[in-house]
């Protein structure tokens, strides 16, 4: 008896003599879920294109078998022709992919991209087509099935997007599905939704599905059986609950050492006082105008932040999360005084002790450069916030240059300096970014910040688009800098475990609002808002005896209605926020 | 609906642009000291024959050109009443011209036409050409297709017009027998049109549209490659090839869609750049189009020929750029929409 799906010893190469992966072997039983873990370049994508037979053309495969059983007959799918891979593709196997932003095209209808699987494998009618399109769009949870099948991907939102994909990947019933990082570019709520949605139309199927992940918090939500790959090699393979309670390979053991994790209760700490800011933004409200679809009618006002008051007090880390849309990055923005804040809010930042705090947004234009040299930020997506054109020395040197600090000999020690601050090697001065691998970029972008010694460092999600353990990596050099430079931090984060770790005070944005704010223990160990419960909840915790809970991040997730009385937003009547113990504030009524 | 909008939205913007377009094109016209009228004045007045030089001072009168520049422009295109009324473009007076002593209107009357034809059919040559090379040369890009026709293309770009033109007629003629010069045979011209014209002018396109129509097609086909190989690198062409598409469906599904965007915007600067660029073909190939005539008119400061003559190449320009903007929107629901939340 062969199993489902067997994958022996399977390498593929590029054009180097080097394989890109080597000897890779699993196998999958139906109604089960592999989990296959790595880390970015461990070939965990590789592998599973392979089976879909979608590899690149420069790809060789060398070596290896992958076998399928479909109706009873095994396939070998390395041997079977073109044509008739065709076939299977997308019907018997598919793929939901990692950005369905990306993965969609944006010209064509979503309903009609979803019908062409059909059209494609079925012998139906247009109409039936539709049909089936439409009560699958009801089963992935569209609320208006037919709206969403006649509107473009532009339209909707990633979450819902991922949905169309998984719908298109179901929508023929298929036996295997592959699904390849396909929540990593979701917000935390939306991807304990999509992960619910996918093991509920497994059941209902009794479909295999293999999981490409780097979350070890979402392996052990989903799988039966886990592959832990590393550089083209599989380090451990088994059964889920064993590797995950017991892992046996040092990779692996290392990888769950990364896992950010919020943390079990401590003991209450006392929120910073708030006596010595560096910036104190308040009633901070961001209205914007989205151009209508005719130039004579009026344009649409979108209020992306509503009186937020946020206070950071010096040499602490202040953390805003919430999901995309939430407007904790305009908050950023307006902070460094990029953005203009809606009449009647004003910023105040405090470069000393003591110093007279100067009004962010209403300053001359030498007290604005003086201010910018003081208050720097770091971004999210290393690949593009560095200039692919310019030496890292230029880099570097840059804000040196245009404040006018030093002579040139003076800014190359300077730039030396915060290389070997950052923890890369001074010889790495003359090399463009291409040459750097995505953590080594993020700290190059830290040491880019750094290079004015500035007071002030805003993080726009700094580790959100890197590897678990690079994470860790810069998460130990952030702290450790805040502490030995007396650095005040304004972190910016979808992501509570990271947050849990570096921050003194959180304050959890939905909507433009600031429904919960305190330290990040008391956030954790006693959440009173139904928002900042969900989103505790559907932090995948790689533990295999804490599965989400995906009834609470529904309720806490979803429109304000379904919150408790205390909580609800109705129409203008918002409630407060109120002070329930020393530093913990909830937006509830009294 | 929308699209009816937008349509009639564009045409109003269009019409300003023309507007405008008009007043610099007169203006520029008139930069230079003097007009065709005043040179010959003190041309005659050096030479002695003062006959001449009362003619020229009345048809200066009749043509307002001792008015204010100003006021010249407004009678020109018929905002202003000039000698005998209101009488300018927007009336359908498109004036005299000096240099031929002719109105404008008789001198590039059939030439407009034929321009039209020649620069159309130029442009559907070069839709027509590239669009398949293009799409060939990405969907086999590093291979000898892609180098071949990239060869080709190049050879296109780089060879002069004229020289082509010369090449074609020698081996047209000397192979297949195709008409040497001119848009039509000569006894047909000035006939009224019958169906043995229509054949004698198509047959003598043939080389012209060729001429004119490889640079471009060159151009668009290497503009197309470039676009098509950036598309196929896009994640949505993997998950169309993850539905089981076959390639050639693939390709012309998803990603030839999004190519074809910048394709059609070029449409708008394809028309002009060919009828400033077919000038030259055209006084090698004696055709019988308004290029020859622009030459003279601007060499010869003949402000009226020219002046149309550069007004209803703008008109083609703007007509271009409005046919594209509505066909982008056709194509692109990202435009469509655009304002929409």
């Amino acid at each position: 008896m062969t199993a489902f799906l067997e994958v022996q010893n399977l390498t593929i190469g590029f054009k180097a003599p080097e394989p890109i992966i080597e000897n890779v072997s699993f196998s999958l039983e139906k109604g089960e879920t592999l989990a296959i873990v790595g880390e970015s370049g461990s070939g965990k994508t590789l592998s599973c294109r392979a089976i879909l037979g979608i590899l690149p053309k420069a790809a060789q495969i060398r070596s290896g078998k992958i076998n399928v059983t479909l109706e009873g007959k095994c396939i070998s799918l390395l041997d079977i022709s073109e044509p008739k891979f065709r076939n299977i593709r997308g019907d018997c196997i598919s793929m939901i992919f990692q950005e369905p932003m990306r993965s969609l095209s944006p010209l064509h209808k979503v309903g009609h991209q979803v019908a062409e699987v059909l059209e494609l494998h079925r012998n139906c009618s247009k109409h039936q087509i539709k049909q089936d399109v439409l009560a699958q769009f009801v089963r992935v949870g569209f609320p208006d099935p037919e709206r969403a099948y006649a509107a473009y991907p532009f339209e909707m939102s990633g979450g819902m997007l991922q949905r169309a994909m998984i719908a298109m990947a179901m929508i023929a019933k298929p036996d295997l599905l592959i699904a390849d990082e396909p929540t990593t570019a979701l917000d935390v709520t939306t991807q304990a939704q999509v992960l619910g949605l996918i093991k509920d139309l497994q059941t209902e199927t009794g479909m295999a599905v293999i999981l490409v992940t780097h979350d070890l918090g979402v392996v052990a939500n989903m799988a039966d059986q886990v592959v832990v790959m590393n550089k083209g090699r599989v380090m451990e393979r088994g059964d889920a609950k064993l590797v995950l309670s017991s892992p046996a390979h040092p990779y692996t053991k290392k990888l769950f050492d990364a896992a950010p994790i919020i943390p079990e209760a401590t003991e209450f700490v006392c929120p910073p006082p708030h006596d010595d800011l560096i910036l104190d933004m308040q009633n901070i409200s961001k209205t914007f105008q989205a151009r209508s679809a005719s130039p004579m009618k009026s344009a649409i006002l979108i209020k992306a932040v509503c009186d937020v008051d946020l206070k950071l007090a010096r040499g602490k880390t202040l953390a805003v999360v919430g999901e995309s849309g939430s407007g904790k990055s305009t908050c950023a923005r307006i902070a460094l005084g990029a953005e203009l804040p809606d009449k009647g809010g004003t910023v105040m930042f405090c470069a000393g002790t003591g110093e007279t705090p100067i009004e962010v947004h209403s300053l001359s234009r030498a007290n604005r450069s003086r201010f910018q040299k003081q208050a720097q930020m770091v971004f999210q997506d290393p690949f593009s916030s560095l200039s692919p054109r310019m030496q890292i020395i230029d880099t570097l040197t840059e804000p040196l240059d245009i404040h006018g600090v030093g002579t040139k000999s003076e800014r190359k020690d300077r730039a030396l300096e915060v290389l070997e601050l950052v923890g890369l090697d001074g010889s790495m001065l003359r090399r463009y970014p291409h040459a750097f691998s995505g953590g080594q970029r993020q700290r190059l972008s830290i040491a880019r910040a750094l290079t004015l010694d500035p007071k002030l460092l805003v993080c726009d999600e700094p580790t959100s688009a890197l590897d678990v353990s690079v994470q860790d990596q810069i998460l130990d050099l952030l702290e450790e800098i805040r502490d030995h430079h007396g650095l005040s931090y304004l972190f910016i984060s979808h992501d509570l475990a990271v947050v849990s770790r570096i921050a003194d005070e959180v304050a959890v944005m939905r909507r433009g609002r600031i429904v919960e704010q305190a330290p990040p223990c008391t956030l954790f160990a006693n959440p009173k808002h139904p928002y900042t419960r969900a989103l505790i909840a559907a932090q995948p915790d790689p533990d295999i005896n804490r599965p989400i809970d995906l009834n609470m991040v529904a309720l806490g997730a979803g429109a304000s209605d379904s919150w408790a009385d205390a909580f609800r937003f109705d129409g203008n009547n918002i409630p407060p926020l109120m002070e329930l113990e020393p530093g913990h504030m909830v937006r509830c009524h009294g | 609906m929308m699209i009816l909008r937008y349509a009639l939205y564009r045409l109003m913007t269009m019409l300003l642009t023309l507007l405008l377009v008009s007043a610099l094109i007169f203006f520029i016209i008139n930069l230079p000291p003097g007009n065709y009228l005043t040179n010959q004045i003190m041309e005659l007045q050096a030479t002695g024959q003062d006959a001449g030089v009362a003619k020229a001072e009345f048809l200066q009168h009749e043509y307002s050109l001792d008015r204010p520049l100003i006021e010249q422009y407004l009678i020109w295109i018929g905002a202003w009443p000039g000698p005998y009324g209101f009488s300018g473009m927007l009336q359908g007076d498109f004036g005299w011209s000096f240099e031929f002593d002719q109105p404008v209107i008789d001198i590039v009357g059939q030439a407009l036409w034929l321009t039209i034809l020649v620069n159309l059919a130029a442009v559907l040559f070069v839709y027509l050409v590239a669009l398949p090379l293009g799409v060939l040369a990405a969907a086999r890009s590093q291979t000898w297709v892609d180098y071949t026709s990239s060869f080709i293309g190049y050879l296109g770009l780089a060879t002069p017009n004229f020289l082509l033109a010369l090449i074609l007629f020698y081996y047209g003629q000397r192979y297949f027998d195709l008409p040497i010069g001119g848009l039509m045979a000569p006894e047909l011209e000035g006939e009224p049109m019958s169906m043995a014209k229509v054949k004698s002018i198509l047959l003598h396109l043939i080389i012209p549209t060729f001429v004119i129509g490889t640079s471009g097609a060159a151009a668009m086909m290497q503009r197309l490659r470039a676009n098509m190989l950036d598309e196929l690198d896009k994640p949505y062409v993997e998950t169309a090839m993850a539905k089981g598409l076959s390639p050639t469906r693939m390709l012309m599904k998803y990603p030839l869609r999004m190519a074809l965007n910048p394709f059609v915007a070029d449409i708008g600067n394809l028309l002009p750049s060919m009828i400033s660029g077919s000038v030259l073909v055209s006084v090698v190939l004696g055709l019988q189009t308004i290029g020859p005539a622009l030459l003279t008119a601007l060499k010869s400061q003949d402000q009226f020929l020219a002046g149309f003559i550069l007004l209803f190449v703008a008109l083609l320009t703007l007509i271009g750029t409005m046919v594209s903007d509505v066909l982008l929107m056709l194509l692109d629901p990202r435009i469509r929409y655009g304002g929409r939340k």
